[in-house]
């Protein structure tokens, strides 16, 4: 039995878990009219279009690609002929160019696709970036970025993400119990040409059936073991799983790997595996249909750039009713308006929320009742980091280490004056790292 | 009663005493000796610590004016006015100071265009210009936060009809407002007379026209028309070139969307 109880704790909230969908099959989404597909769905540095309006292009084609180390190439989710490139805005506010594919319906592979020989660490890495594999847990960051950690020999943990702490999403759950092989497999890869020798699978214990699969597939090897952690948000932290399962602490401004761990997401791996097989790059994945108003909450396998208002129409919403769309879980997601924002890399749920749900609360003055300190996981201060934002005091934004917060948003939602304190913080990260530039 | 309530009175009072005095020695014999003249010249300055001048504040811009002779002319928000007081207070012969104003350049008011989304953090410019580049359906206009207001110490600037405007007769050109937009908007511009394009889009013509009425929409019309070759469309905006401007206001009358204005 490799299925141990972490016993390290970090604080953290109790949230409803909502999680409607964790039974059902994935169902794979009909072909979409048109496909656009943003040359940015990573962190980093924007794909150049390798195609032009008119162009035929075939299930996995590379279309687009950048020189930088820091990006990945994105390929065609569908077979087709490119209708447009257009002018698309990120979320963070970047302009890139998307490539619109109007699908023949075919779906004929392209010609070069064929699995990926990998020799040695140097080919792992490459065939990585050609995956154009971005962590699909929620930030995107390049695969081969993370994998390809200069310091190899200090590299000895691979932490693998199967948490899913956020209410309502349930799609890395269904890859563990529908790919429980891939997700072994991906991570025997990883160890194998990184010389990794331990790995630990982080599950919440709320997910017994993820638990048992992963152990019993996991059984012959015994360098993984499946960790319980705390059913708590925010387990899936990066921060914070890395401390659960491994006891680690990752200083502020320091990577995991600094501390010789990786960090990955379990259907990143997983897909690794399947890509390491069949050379199909990354052109389609698993989404969370769910909220008030979706009448068929279900998981959906989706090619990237389907638009999510065609999803959302697929899972039977109720269109007139929407009133707010999430891209991700309602505690890190972001808001989309345009129900014609493509899928992109790091999505990993789609919510439908109504008028009652989206109604915002009314912001009153901190009471000061330090309910946000209690539940902060990196032990912050978020009522005293809004004081000092706000008076635009870098020294004590400093020494309060505001850089530690990842965004769980436990303080805005613990906060009874029902204070936008999460967003504080990274408006106050970012006016520190201006600052500093100066 | 001596011993239990006088004598600790004394005690403290003759401390008390003692501490005063080693002060007030310490404080002559080890005092840092402030040079008036720099301190007449602090306080021609307006103490607004702006940075124009160029010098992290009001403090080392009086020190470099009276130390290293730094010309007297460059605080840009006292003028003239403070400019002839240094002179007068250094001994030298005043120089005219370039008097600026800031501008706005966006004309995106509310019946021009509209919204991406209804925003409901932080009101703030730089909290909205996080998601999708501010909630406006112009990724390049003003937000419409007035986090340029609230920097403004001279009620100079203010938000009409959605848009930052402002008021040149009370714009001292000190620029605070101007470092604080998150879509650098507010330029300083010569306060006598001006020609300048309200407008921030480098979305192409078809895509600004569809989100602002009031957007320049690169159609040239007045680069064409300029007799002194002083304005030209670079990245779907048009851009004034002010060392040839001579402000005659010949673009301003033939830009079809009206977003060359002109003040004197």
């Amino acid at each position: 039995m490799s299925v141990s109880k972490s016993r390290r704790k970090l604080r953290g909230v109790f949230l409803r878990h909502d999680k409607h969908t964790q039974e059902m099959e994935t169902v794979r989404l009909p072909m979409p009219a048109a496909v656009k597909l943003p040359m940015l769905q990573h962190m980093g540095k924007p794909c150049r279009p390798l195609v032009k309006k008119g162009d035929l292009v075939k299930v996995g084609q590379k279309i687009g690609d950048c020189d930088e180390l820091f990006s990945v190439p994105v390929h065609a989710s569908v077979s087709g002929e490119v209708a447009e490139l257009q002018e698309y805005t990120a979320v963070g506010g970047a302009v890139t160019q998307a490539v619109v594919i109007r699908p023949d319906g075919e779906q004929a592979v392209s010609e070069e696709i064929a699995p990926p020989t990998v020799t040695d660490r140097e080919s792992f890495l490459k065939a990585v970036r050609e995956s154009g594999l971005a962590g699909m847990g929620g930030a995107g960051f390049p695969a081969h970025v993370k994998l390809g950690y200069k310091d190899v020999n200090r590299l000895d943990t691979l932490v693998i993400n199967a948490a899913e702490c956020e209410p309502y999403i349930t799609s890395d759950y269904r890859e563990c119990l529908e790919h429980t092989a891939d997700v072994i497999e991906g991570i025997q890869a990883v160890k194998k040409w990184l010389r990794i020798d331990n790995a630990y699978i982080g599950v919440e214990d709320d997910k017994p059936a993820a638990i048992r699969a992963l152990d019993e597939a996991a059984a012959g090897d015994s360098g993984i073991q499946v960790v319980k952690l705390h059913s708590k948000y925010p387990q899936g932290a990066e921060k914070v799983i890395i401390y659960t399962a491994t006891g680690r602490v990752v200083e502020d401004g320091k990577l995991p790997a600094d501390h010789g761990v990786l960090v990955m997401n379990v259907s990143s791996v997983a897909f690794l595996a399947r890509y390491l097989k069949t050379g199909m790059p990354f052109i389609s994945r698993r989404l969370t249909v769910d909220g008030p108003v979706v009448r068929k909450p279900q998981n959906v396998e989706v090619p990237l750039g389907t638009p999510i208002g065609e999803v959302l129409r697929f899972c039977d919403t109720d269109e007139e009713a929407v009133k707010m769309i999430l891209m991700g879980g309602p505690m890190m997601g972001v808001c989309v308006y345009d129900p014609e924002t493509p899928v992109i890399k790091n999505n990993n749920a789609v919510l439908a929320f109504d008028q009652k749900n989206a109604q915002v609360p009314k912001t009153t003055a901190c009471i000061r009742c330090g309910k946000c300190v209690y539940v902060c996981p990196m032990n912050l201060m978020p009522a005293a980091l809004e004081k000092a934002y706000d008076s635009k005091n870098a020294a004590a934004l400093t020494a309060m280490s505001v850089n530690l917060c990842m965004n769980c948003g436990c303080c805005s939602y613990i906060c009874p004056a029902k204070r936008n304190l999460a967003q504080k913080n990274q408006l106050a990260k970012a006016y520190l790292k201006e600052q500093k530039q100066k | 009663m001596f011993e239990t309530y006088l004598l600790p009175i004394l005690l403290f009072v003759g401390l008390g005493l003692l501490a005063g005095l080693l002060l007030a020695v310490v404080s002559t014999v080890f005092a840092v000796k402030s040079d008036e003249k720099t301190q007449a010249v602090r306080e021609a300055l307006p103490g607004i610590n702006c940075g124009v001048c160029g010098f992290s504040g009001c403090d080392q811009y009086a020190e470099k004016i009276v130390s290293e002779g730094v010309s007297t002319n460059r605080c840009v928000p006292g003028g003239d006015a403070a400019a002839k007081k240094i002179s007068e207070i250094m001994g030298v012969s005043f120089e005219d100071v370039s008097e600026k104003v800031a501008v706005v350049h966006c004309g995106g008011v509310c019946s021009a265009t509209g919204d991406k989304y209804e925003y409901h953090g932080t009101p703030t410019c730089a909290a909205c210009n996080e998601f999708y580049a501010g909630s406006g359906l112009c990724d390049y206009g003003c937000i419409g936060f007035g986090d340029c207001v609230k920097a403004c110490r001279y009620d100079a600037i203010h938000l009409v009809d959605g848009v930052a405007r402002v008021d040149p007769k009370k714009c001292v050109g000190c620029t605070l407002c101007a470092v604080q937009c998150p879509k650098h908007l507010i330029n300083m511009v010569d306060a006598t007379a001006s020609v300048n394009v309200i407008c921030a889009s480098q979305n192409s013509g078809k895509v600004t026209r569809g989100n602002c009425s009031n957007g320049c929409i690169a159609c040239k019309k007045c680069e064409k028309t300029c007799p002194y070759d002083a304005i030209h469309v670079e990245g779907n905006l048009a851009r004034i070139d002010y060392d040839k401007c001579t402000r005659c206001g010949a673009c301003v009358k033939v830009c079809p969307v009206q977003c060359i204005h002109s003040f004197s």
